[in-house]
């Protein structure tokens, strides 16, 4: 029987609730008020009494409201026709729910009982299967959503029969499996899974390797990320994090993405909401939409579903991952998320670490950060989760516990930086600063060696030598002056601006700079590391000045047109004519 | 108020400056409750201990005092008699009018299903160039004026209040002295659109801790006129400070751990709570907040700006231009995030080119500044972009500018034109043909 309790204290959102059997930590339980039916969370268990945290307002809750546990934790309800939708951090559909205004206590199911689903067997009767592996597809907005034996069985099943090709609803018993005591498992498409667990169907895990493409020249170029990889954004406001996000989402190279507007403004969801249905997705020509999940839990919306919000994302990634899928999760933004937790540990009134913030705020982030990544599944097919959380650091102070918990387990670190959004250079990713660590991965580098030839990292390093020695000598003339300085530091710096110009700075607003594929990337960096391995001679700085301008110009006349197109080969010529003036 | 069956309690266990407790049964969270015949309200229940936030403070609350709760969270009674009218931060009226007869609704009501809201698109005019013309407001954002607390952002907000478009502007002030919130009345007064405005106010003289239901009780008002009435609402809230610092006040009281500058863990949440009630209804109807939030010796990275910051869409800077002895609108530091819905789409083409090259042409100014006060030499272009900033300052970004966004477009172009040559500017070659001033 089912687990009872009655409130016994209220803070806010922390309930105190006295229980007459076993609770399990992180278990569900639902507390009534009135007719509605409030969900909340075991935090801790003390004795008889126990904390939750309610998902919920808990106005006008009293002592000896009753409480019912679920004897599970909270669950996300896996299955095809989560593509497209928009869920709340719950998994409540966010346009199933009824008026203008969020109600309390309505939670709805995620999927759609009536639709029906082409499905097509992969299993073969006898085959020997276990948790995820696939025993049917069916087609979801395209990709091949495979229909996997529950990630909950344990243990070896045999196929005792699979259903025919024909459609079918996600609640037909597409499959009957026998496990070795003999017993019939019916299989449909639904399965639950609780969010705060990894999914772990892989045999392997290793590093990272194989570019993700974002389109984004100040990452594939300057600190590639990679499939399976982890990266952060953090960055003040108003820098331009949610441009930068944005545009990875609109254009990166993966089959899925999964996007969780974690306690952040509720317009910059619309806008989501607004475009997606009418982009299309670089790659494939689809709509956005078709390929994406929003998870969207705004910063008005209830408190402790922020923190559900980020595991009900990653959750419904690693689903995906075991079907060989290519998944993007991000996640906007994870101090959102931090700060929930310190709101609740805070009124458990345990001892806080730095900021106020729980002890093991960099654990967690640590635990869930390792979720991603790149693995080869039991039969062979490869999935990954590449995952961008950003950081809104309290003050721009990148030395705060969310971003230093972070640093340690993110691969990629884009800094954004106010000076650079100040100057509109965007994107405000600082290229010295940041970084990414797996370009000094030799499988990276020999991953590479097949899409681009020559030496590319090598490119790639002695271009963010050049940016560095630009800002050295940036520095130098704004102490000295102009004239202070021999006329070759205003040469060095130049090279550094042609550089910034013309590969890290792209018009996310821009239709044709927004997305540069992999190899138009290559091209223009070549072009500019020529550009900058030149000798000229001037005989004034101003000089300098006047001819790298006109140089910068060219090349961003290049970045606003068609790759190749006559206008692009146009403005090429004119390079090379500027260049061959003053070649030395 | 008392009802026949209401139980009155006598024993208070427990005093601090804004809270008391006792022991009560059956009682609500976030309940109301009358203290002594001050108002409280519930925010802690442990078995049967009870503690009151006490809104009028605690001072001279007796052990014995008389409680006696309401059974009931703190409430509006909204219909369009509230137009016109003023009231403290409880709902009450303090213009001396009778009582209002409406349906009572719980304040800080639920959150707008996100998917339900509709993506801003109608510009507010304001006239103030430094706004209209680098910062364009649009419905449904919500925006903060960052300010010291010697600028005249109070004159700003009541000048962007008259002149929107509104059909109702609603003044939330916190912490308001009492000579701005005369300011504000005789302003509305002189107007003559006291009946398109409401206020709920609670001056320095009030007790601090019942600021904090000003902002819901002016976003209640609001969302009965954006709801029912579809009417576009302009929200006032001035000063957001003095609101967070009295949420410090009570937290501090009640022992939770501080974090940032001494500000509660939840100041976040609690802000967004508010400023995300900013909304545009699919009906037609509109929720734009324009707040204050006064800045200590202009540090933006104190925990308030810095939260509002993050919450915000843009933020807005008073700055006095000494070169022109006006106070105008920062365009460097200033920023409005919705302005592309709506520039060169409700306003003229070239708005979104003119707005960036006059913006940048200011930036070589100052740089030329710079350049200047550290004794190097300047070029003619620095010598004319100086001249263009002095102009553009004055003729522009001065808040006491009031002409439409077209007519700024025309003063940028013919500033363009006194002073640079078209290929300095920077504008696509088809708009100079179009506009360029000979």
């Amino acid at each position: 029987m089912a687990t009872k309790g009655k409130v016994k204290g209220i803070i806010s959102n922390l309930v105190t609730v006295g229980v007459d059997g076993p609770v399990a930590q992180n278990e569900i339980c639902y507390i009534s008020l009135g007719n509605v039916r409030l969900m909340a969370e075991v935090l801790k268990v003390n004795g008889d009494d126990v904390f939750v945290q309610v998902f919920e307002s808990t106005r006008g809750l009293k002592v000896g409201n009753e409480v019912e546990f679920t004897g599970h934790m909270l669950e996300v309800t896996l299955g095809p026709g989560m593509l497209s939708r928009n869920y709340d951090g719950l998994q409540n559909d966010l346009d199933k729910l009824t008026g203008v205004f969020l109600k309390r206590g309505e939670y709805n199911f995620p999927l759609d009982n009536e639709k029906l689903w082409d499905f097509k067997p992969l299993a073969q009767v006898g085959d020997k299967v276990e948790a995820a592996s696939w025993l049917g597809e069916v087609d979801e907005n395209s990709q091949p959503h495979k229909i996997m034996v529950p990630f909950v069985m344990e243990g070896v099943y045999t196929v005792k029969s699979v259903a025919a090709a024909g459609q079918y609803t996600i609640n037909d018993t597409i499959a009957v499996i026998t496990d070795s005591d003999g017993n019939d498992h019916n299989i449909n498409m639904i399965q639950k899974w609780p969010v705060k667990k990894a999914i772990n169907v892989h045999t392997e895990k290793p590093r990272p390797f194989r570019l993700l493409e974002t389109g984004v020249r100040t990452i594939d170029t300057a600190n590639p990320i990679v499939e399976g990889g982890t990266g952060f954004i953090p960055g003040p406001f108003g820098t331009g994090k949610t441009v930068l996000q944005h545009a990875i989402s609109k254009q990166a190279d993966a089959n899925i993405v999964i996007m969780a507007a974690c306690g952040e403004r509720a317009n910059e969801v619309v806008e989501i909401f607004v475009e997606f249905p009418e982009l299309e997705d670089p790659h494939t020509g689809r709509k956005l939409m078709e390929r994406t999940i929003i998870i969207a839990n705004t910063s008005n919306m209830p408190v402790a579903s922020r923190e559900a919000s980020v595991y009900t994302a990653m959750t419904i990634a690693e689903y995906y991952r075991a079907m060989g899928l290519k998944v993007l999760l991000m996640a906007d933004s994870t101090s959102r998320w931090a700060q929930a937790l310190r709101e609740m540990s805070n009124r458990m009134e345990e001892l806080p670490g730095q900021d106020a913030f729980p002890m093991d705020l960099s654990a967690i982030i640590g635990a869930f950060y390792s979720r991603a990544g790149y693995v080869y599944l039991k039969n062979g097919a490869t999935g990954s989760i590449t995952f961008i959380g950003t950081v809104s650091p309290a003050g721009g102070n990148l030395k705060e516990p969310v971003t230093e918990g972070t640093k340690k387990v993110a691969r990629c670190f884009y800094a954004l930086e106010q000076n650079r959004a100040d100057r509109k250079r965007y994107p405000a990713v600082n290229p010295i600063d940041s970084y990414s660590k797996y370009i000094e991965y030799p499988e990276f580098e020999e991953y590479i060696k097949t899409k681009i030839e020559g030496d590319w990292i090598g490119m790639v390093n002695q271009m963010k030598t050049l940016l560095l020695r630009g800002k050295e000598v940036q520095e130098q003339i704004n102490i000295l002056g102009d004239d202070g300085v021999p006329v070759d530091y205003h040469v060095t710096f130049w090279k550094s601006e042609v550089i910034d110009f013309v590969i890290l700075q792209q018009d996310a607003f821009d239709k044709i700079d927004a997305v540069c594929p992999l190899e138009r990337q290559e091209f223009m960096l070549k072009l500019v590391m020529d550009i900058c391995n030149t000798d000229y001679e001037f005989d004034t700085f101003l000089d300098v000045i006047d001819y790298f301008k006109r140089i910068i110009n060219v090349c961003k006349q290049m970045n606003y047109s068609e790759f190749h197109s006559e206008k692009f080969e146009q403005h090429l010529a004119a390079l090379k004519t500027l260049l061959a003036e003053r070649e030395a | 108020m008392t009802k026949a069956f209401q139980k009155i309690y006598t024993k208070i266990t427990n005093i601090t400056k804004a809270t008391c407790s006792l022991k009560a049964s059956g009682v609500g969270n976030d309940e109301l409750a009358t203290v002594n015949g001050k108002l409280a309200q519930v925010v802690r229940i442990m078995g049967d201990d009870v503690t009151l936030q006490v809104f009028g403070g605690t001072e001279g609350i007796p052990t014995n005092a008389e409680v006696i709760f309401l059974g009931k969270a703190p409430s509006l009674k909204v219909s369009d008699q509230l137009a016109g009218r003023f009231f403290n931060a409880l709902g009450e009226p303090i213009d001396g009018g009778p009582e209002i007869e409406g349906e009572e609704i719980e304040i800080g009501g639920p959150s707008v299903n996100p998917v339900r809201r509709k993506q801003p698109s109608e510009l507010i005019a304001t006239g103030i160039a430094g706004i209209d013309l680098n910062n364009t407001l649009v419905s449904g954002q919500k925006i903060p004026f960052f300010a010291d607390p010697d600028q005249p952002y109070n004159q700003v907000m009541a000048n962007v209040a008259l002149r929107a478009e509104a059909d109702k502007i609603i003044l939330g002030g916190m912490g308001l002295t009492n000579d701005d919130y005369l300011y504000f009345k005789n302003v509305f007064n002189n107007a003559g659109v006291l009946d398109r405005i409401v206020s709920f106010v609670n001056t320095t003289e009030n007790p601090p801790v019942e600021r904090l239901l000003i902002p819901d009780m002016a976003l209640t008002a609001a969302e009965y006129f954006a709801v029912e009435k579809n009417q576009k609402v302009l929200v006032l809230l001035t000063d957001m400070t003095s609101y967070a610092d009295a949420l410090a006040i009570v937290s501090n009281r009640m022992d939770q751990i501080p974090s940032k500058d001494s500000m509660p863990g939840s100041l976040y949440s609690d802000l967004a709570k508010i400023y995300e009630k900013a909304v545009q209804f699919p009906a037609g109807g509109s929720i734009t907040i324009i707040a204050v939030t006064t800045l200590s010796g202009g540090d933006i990275t104190h925990a308030i700006p810095d939260n509002t910051g993050y919450i915000t869409e843009g933020q807005l800077f008073l700055r006095r231009d000494s070169d022109v002895g006006k106070v105008i609108v920062d365009p460097f530091r200033s920023l409005s995030r919705l302005k592309q819905l709506v520039a060169g789409k409700k306003t003229r083409e070239d708005h979104a080119q003119v707005m960036n090259a006059a913006v940048r042409l200011y930036a070589d100014a100052a740089n030329a500044k710079t350049k200047l006060e550290n004794g190097f030499d300047l070029t003619n272009y620095d010598e004319r972009a100086l001249d263009f900033a002095k102009d553009y300052s004055e003729q522009l970004l001065a808040i006491d500018v009031n002409i439409d966004t077209t007519q700024m477009l025309d003063v940028a172009w013919s500033l363009f034109g006194t002073h640079f040559k078209p290929e300095e500017v920077n504008i696509k070659q088809e708009l100079v043909e179009k506009y360029w001033k000979k």
